[in-house]
């Protein structure tokens, strides 16, 4: 009879089974192990730079803290302040909207409009690359410091400006002129966007502009109609890059302020450069209200996540992916 | 097929073995004469701040606050004044240092983080990367409140180490960044060395990193810049103790030292403190260039 013969064999063959399952097992969680060994630089660093601090941040955010004393709980108090007996919280809220509704805009403008050149001219693209990238590289303090010389009443671009007739405008001095101050500043170290537009103005293929040529388009409509949906995933990046770097504005508009005068408040002249970071830092390192800073510090995550939802909510209207989204 | 006709038949799609008549090739000829004019005007317009910014480092103070453009008579010594009138040799030790350390940092936390999320199978891969993401969009701003606190506690306020220790537990960007490189590598490569008995650690420093030197190298200059310029950090955490201040903030403090502005010592200033980076740009453009492309395209 086989049986007899089969049923050792058969359990046998379980036995191999459970083993190899058993050694399937082992090995799994070993690699999980090894993963996780390799993560482990990761997973402190996100515990105690960023998990904490969130948390312990939401907690001072509904205290008054000095540092000095302990804590004391407010509630909404900090919340309730920022929203309605601030002054400057809104003004650092509007010169922030002044920055990503202007200032934003004008360099994906002027980034386009230089990697179009770039695109245009045959020979010496190496050379002009260089030089429309070369202001990127400049550290910021020294690019506010050398714009605050050329930007001065009496200085270089006013000079310039005098021998073709045009207004003079006082610049870091003028709180109407500040704001288009910095923008100059931004427009200068354009390099990093422009180049990002350049290699994907490089990859529209040619065959669709000489195919539009054929059916009679014009310059503006190959643009429109050829150009731009195929960039407008490189739009989409550079605008939400450029928000969240608007919210974080803060180094070029320290340094004109306290230029000339180390005392001047963070926002000089008349607050016009007080932006939401600027705000954050007078609360929090000038007058250690730790707490409030802290309010201040959530709200700007909850606006970051909020708008960056709401552009790629948005981005599926306008963004035009090959090939459907990554 | 000839050069002239190869460009002709790019330039005009359908007409291109025909010679080229003249009235096209004079449109030609004006079209890339504006090309090149705008081009040019562009140039002088990125130019022209380093322009005055050098002649203004080479002037007499009272040349500076006057119409002339030209420096007269040069004045070298701005550049020997500026290493006199402030410990300029100590900010430029601390901001190496900063720098310095940083690429370490972000060097030896980031390599294995990115290997085991590009290159490991395990359980939790995705919703990790997913958590690496979010943090690459999250400014330090959010964060700033409680590490400054949990700094004082620590006693690390007035020195770099808020600065440089946390660089040393990964950075989203540089673990981003490496894990996309990691992935073009082909798997053919670790499996073959696995099946040789080689371990993760040994596939990850003898076949991944000698493989991924270009990558590692673009990474580690856009740290060491990045900490080269950075500004809110080292003023935040480093501010208050002159001692351990970088040039970034010696800078900025610089101009409001001397009573009155220097314009040609603060831009004298300046332009030493930029020149390392610009150095170090012109030797690795092509790194840098395409080091951008890839965070723009692949972001």
């Amino acid at each position: 009879m086989a049986t007899i013969a089969e049923r050792p064999a058969a359990a046998l063959e379980q036995a191999r089974a459970a083993e190899r399952r058993r050694r399937r097992r082992r090995s799994a969680r070993r690699r999980q192990l090894v993963a996780l060994a390799f993560m482990s630089p990761w997973i402190i660093g996100f515990s105690a730079f960023y998990v904490y601090p969130m948390v312990s941040s939401l907690y001072f955010s509904f205290t008054r803290y000095d540092i000095l004393s302990q804590p004391k709980w407010v509630g909404l108090a900090n919340y309730r302040f920022m929203f309605t007996s601030d002054p400057l919280f809104w003004v650092a809220i509007r010169n922030t909207l002044w920055i990503i509704a202007v200032m934003v805009p004008l360099q994906v403008l002027f980034g386009i409009v230089t990697a179009t050149v770039l695109t245009r001219v045959k020979r010496g693209l190496p050379f002009y690359r260089t030089v429309f990238f070369l202001p990127t590289m400049v550290p910021l303090v020294a690019a506010a410091l050398g714009f605050i010389y050329l930007l001065n009443p009496a200085g270089p671009l006013n000079r310039i400006l005098g021998l073709l007739h045009l207004p003079e405008p006082l610049w870091f001095v003028d709180p109407r002129w500040t704001k288009p101050g910095l923008t100059l500043i931004g427009l200068w170290g354009i390099g990093q966007v422009m180049i990002i537009f350049l290699a994907s103005l490089l990859d529209v293929p040619r065959q669709l502009y000489e195919a539009a040529e054929l059916e009679g388009a014009g310059p503006w409509q190959q643009f429109r109609h050829v150009t731009l949906p195929l960039i407008s995933p490189v739009i989409f990046f550079s605008v939400l890059i450029g928000m969240i770097q608007g919210l974080q504005y803060f180094t070029q508009a320290f340094v004109v302020s306290k230029a000339g005068d180390r005392t001047n408040e963070v926002g000089y002249p008349q607050d016009s450069l007080l932006f939401y970071t600027s705000r954050l830092y007078q609360q929090g390192f000038e007058g250690f209200h730790m707490g409030y800073a802290a309010a201040l510090s959530w709200v700007m995550f909850l606006v970051i996540m909020a708008c960056t939802l709401a552009l790629i909510r948005s981005s599926r209207r306008w963004v035009h992916y090959q090939g459907g989204f990554r | 097929m000839s050069a002239t006709t190869a460009a002709g038949a790019a330039a005009s799609a359908g007409r291109s073995r025909r010679p080229v008549p003249p009235e096209i090739r004079r449109r030609r000829l004006l079209l890339a004469v504006a090309n090149h004019s705008v081009a040019i005007a562009l140039s002088i317009a990125f130019l022209l701040p380093f322009v005055f910014i050098v002649a203004t480092s080479l002037m007499t103070n009272q040349q500076a606050l006057s119409p002339n453009i030209w420096p007269h008579p040069f004045v070298w010594s701005n550049y020997k004044t500026v290493f006199q009138a402030f410990p300029f040799v100590r900010y430029t030790l601390n901001t190496v240092t900063y720098a310095g350390l940083a690429t370490v940092g972000v060097l030896l936390s980031c390599v294995p983080v990115a290997y085991a999320l590009s290159r490991l199978q395990w359980r939790g891969r995705q919703a990790a990367f997913m958590l690496v993401l979010s943090t690459l969009m999250l400014p330090p701003q959010v964060t700033i409140v409680p590490l400054y606190i949990i700094f004082v506690r620590l006693g690390w306020i007035g020195s770099l180490k808020p600065l440089i220790i946390p660089l040393f537990f990964g950075d989203a960007f540089t673990i981003f960044l490496l894990r996309q490189f990691f992935l073009t590598i082909p798997q053919e490569l670790s499996d073959a060395a696995r099946v040789d008995g080689a371990s993760e650690l040994q596939i990850l420093l003898r076949v991944i990193v000698p493989l991924a030197k270009p990558a590692l190298a673009a990474v580690a200059l856009f740290q060491f810049l990045y900490s080269w310029n950075d500004f809110f950090s080292p003023l935040l955490y480093a501010g208050n103790n002159p001692d351990s201040w970088t040039l970034a903030v010696a800078l900025q403090q610089f101009t409001t030292l001397s009573r009155g502005v220097l314009w040609n010592l603060q831009m004298a200033a300046s332009l030493l403190f930029m020149l390392p980076v610009i150095v170090i740009f012109f030797f690795a453009q092509k790194v840098f260039v395409e080091g951008v492309t890839l965070t723009g395209v692949k972001g």
